[in-house]
């Protein structure tokens, strides 16, 4: 792979980075809709959800891409146009960011930070500008409510999202998401190594901590006071139409996906399997003996069906639970998951000083 | 009253658990080891594909007895939408008996229902003295141009071969139908 990379020129190369982003960005963001969104939430509710466009509906998405498409393209008259044009592209540069550290296999990155862990909770809060953006330039009261809640949601659930990877970093000393994978999957638990060292096992706090964060993160259900359309229409998106709302539709849902990936990085042992399984040995801080190049192919199947479950997860949550409260959903962040998550980094700081 | 909202945990699993159950059900209508059938377990009908028969008595469409209209004008202002429009004239028609007077009889020239205005309240189904309107439960009249939602006397004649007989009613009370 590293080889195939170096024989084509540096344009060459980062025309497949930034194509294999768009696919890495959209196929997430589309089977999440898909089979999450449009029918398991209503199978969910006792019904069908979209039939008629393809065999079980399965190309509804062309068909409301093409919608989408075809709208006008509204702006309120009051609104600060250009600020308005861009906050959409905000949102979804964002995910494109995120995208760009998550490892796929041995060598299949985008990038490959050091402090990639660092680099994905940094960037990942750039969509909360988008939303801001979006709420103030539309000149709608509704609008700018939902962003200011948006702003106070997301900015309150980073604390714990940041606070429970900690936790992570400190067991697997490093904040390089590929050396996380490597290390979650040649690790043991107590000399049993049979299951590698999956953080979701050891961190179970932080695991949970991060589910809710990144839930809330997301603006998914229990937490979708931004958006919550019985009371704000549809809050920051109220006035967005055609191609800006679908754009925040993609990224929506494209960082759900996105969200996911990384959670199965740090707590799913990412693309690799257990090594002891097929007993594969580490070469030189790598997995080697000719693996390696398998691995690249089959690693992205495997954080693919690593990322559904965790989306499943999610979606699930989402279609089960009912929102909440703004002070209950503040109180919940504050009061409760950051100190819970405050306690799992001092457990582990201490456990991983005793062991 | 505590200043963090309790989590209420069982009620809380309890609720994934509704919504996983009921996907269980919707997938799987006959067990997890029978083959997945979605269309059988949702509770919903495929609308074009497939129908539901609806109630006898459903408010589908207005069907109109044109023999049994006097033109009084009863349903027209009783309307709240004024969606009914009514012409007629009078003439004289022959005799009952011979020997008789010619009779002067209220012909129909006229007797449209606009559906676009319609509001489906049965005010005009309740107020005709002669039992000349009838609901009728047929649903599938919706048309790509709206003028052609105003049905005239014949359009709401050919309605009442879909009207249901009147169910039983207690004994000795008339039966409305159609004379």
């Amino acid at each position: 792979m590293i080889g195939m990379l170096a024989s084509i020129p540096y344009w060459g190369a980062s025309l497949l980075r930034v194509l294999g982003g768009i696919v890495a960005v959209l196929l997430p963001a589309g089977t999440i809709v898909y089979l999450f969104l449009f029918k398991m939430m209503s199978f969910m509710q006792s019904r069908l959800g979209p039939m008629e466009a393809g065999p079980y509906g399965s190309l509804q998405l062309f068909a409301e891409v093409g919608k989408f498409l075809q709208k006008e393209d509204l702006y309120p008259d009051g609104a600060d146009r250009q600020i308005f044009k861009l906050a959409p592209l905000v949102v979804l540069a964002s995910t494109f960011l995120l995208i760009a550290v998550v490892p796929f296999g041995p060598d299949a990155w985008f990038t490959n930070f050091e402090a990639g862990v660092f680099y994905a909770l940094a960037v990942s809060s750039i969509s909360v500008l988008g939303i801001l953006m979006a709420g103030w330039s539309s000149a709608n009261k509704y609008s700018l409510l939902g962003g200011l809640r948006a702003a106070g949601q997301l900015i309150a659930y980073e604390l714990p999202m940041v606070l429970a990877v900690i936790g992570v970093v400190i067991q697997a000393g490093t904040m390089n998401l590929n050396a996380i994978v490597e290390k979650q999957n040649a690790g043991s638990m107590f000399g049993f190594s049979w299951l590698g060292n999956p953080y979701l096992l050891t961190q179970f706090v932080g695991f949970a901590v991060f589910m809710i964060a990144i839930q809330a993160e997301l603006t998914q259900a229990p937490f979708d006071m931004p958006v919550a359309e019985s009371e704000l229409v549809a809050g920051y998106m109220t006035e967005y139409s055609g191609f800006r709302f679908l754009i925040f539709f993609i990224a929506e849902f494209a960082t759900a996906g996105v969200f996911s990936l990384i959670a199965s990085v740090l707590f799913l042992g990412g693309w690799g399997v257990p090594y002891k399984w097929f007993g594969w040995h580490i070469v030189e801080g790598h997995v080697g003996g000719g693996v390696a190049n398998w691995m690249n192919v089959v690693g992205p199947v495997i954080m693919l069906t690593k990322m559904m479950l965790i989306s499943f997860i999610i979606m699930w949550a989402r279609f089960s639970y009912p929102r909440f409260r703004e002070d209950q959903l503040q109180r919940f962040a504050w009061k409760v998951l950051i100190p819970i998550s405050l306690a799992n980094i001092m457990v582990t700081a201490v456990l991983k000083v005793a062991f | 009253m505590g200043l963090v909202p309790k989590p209420k945990m069982p009620g809380m699993i309890k609720g994934l658990g509704v919504t996983l159950g009921t996907a269980k059900r919707t997938v799987f209508p006959g067990g997890l080891l029978k083959a997945p059938a979605p269309s059988k377990g949702a509770n919903t009908v495929q609308y074009p594909h497939e129908k539901e028969a609806p109630p006898v008595r459903a408010r589908g469409v207005i069907a109109l007895h044109e023999d049994n209209c006097t033109s009084c004008m009863l349903c027209v202002r009783s309307c709240p939408d004024w969606c009914i429009y009514i012409e007629g004239h009078k003439e004289m028609a022959p005799p009952r008996r011979a020997g008789g007077k010619p009779r002067q009889v209220n012909k129909l020239d006229r007797f449209d229902i606009d559906y676009a205005l319609c509001m489906y309240c049965g005010i005009c189904v309740e107020v005709c003295p002669f039992d000349a309107i009838f609901w009728s439960p047929e649903y599938e009249y919706s048309e790509p141009r709206i003028a052609d939602l105003l049905h005239d006397k014949s359009k709401l004649g050919e309605w009442m071969g879909t009207v249901p007989e009147a169910p039983e009613l207690e004994a000795g009370a008339d039966k409305k139908g159609k004379k």
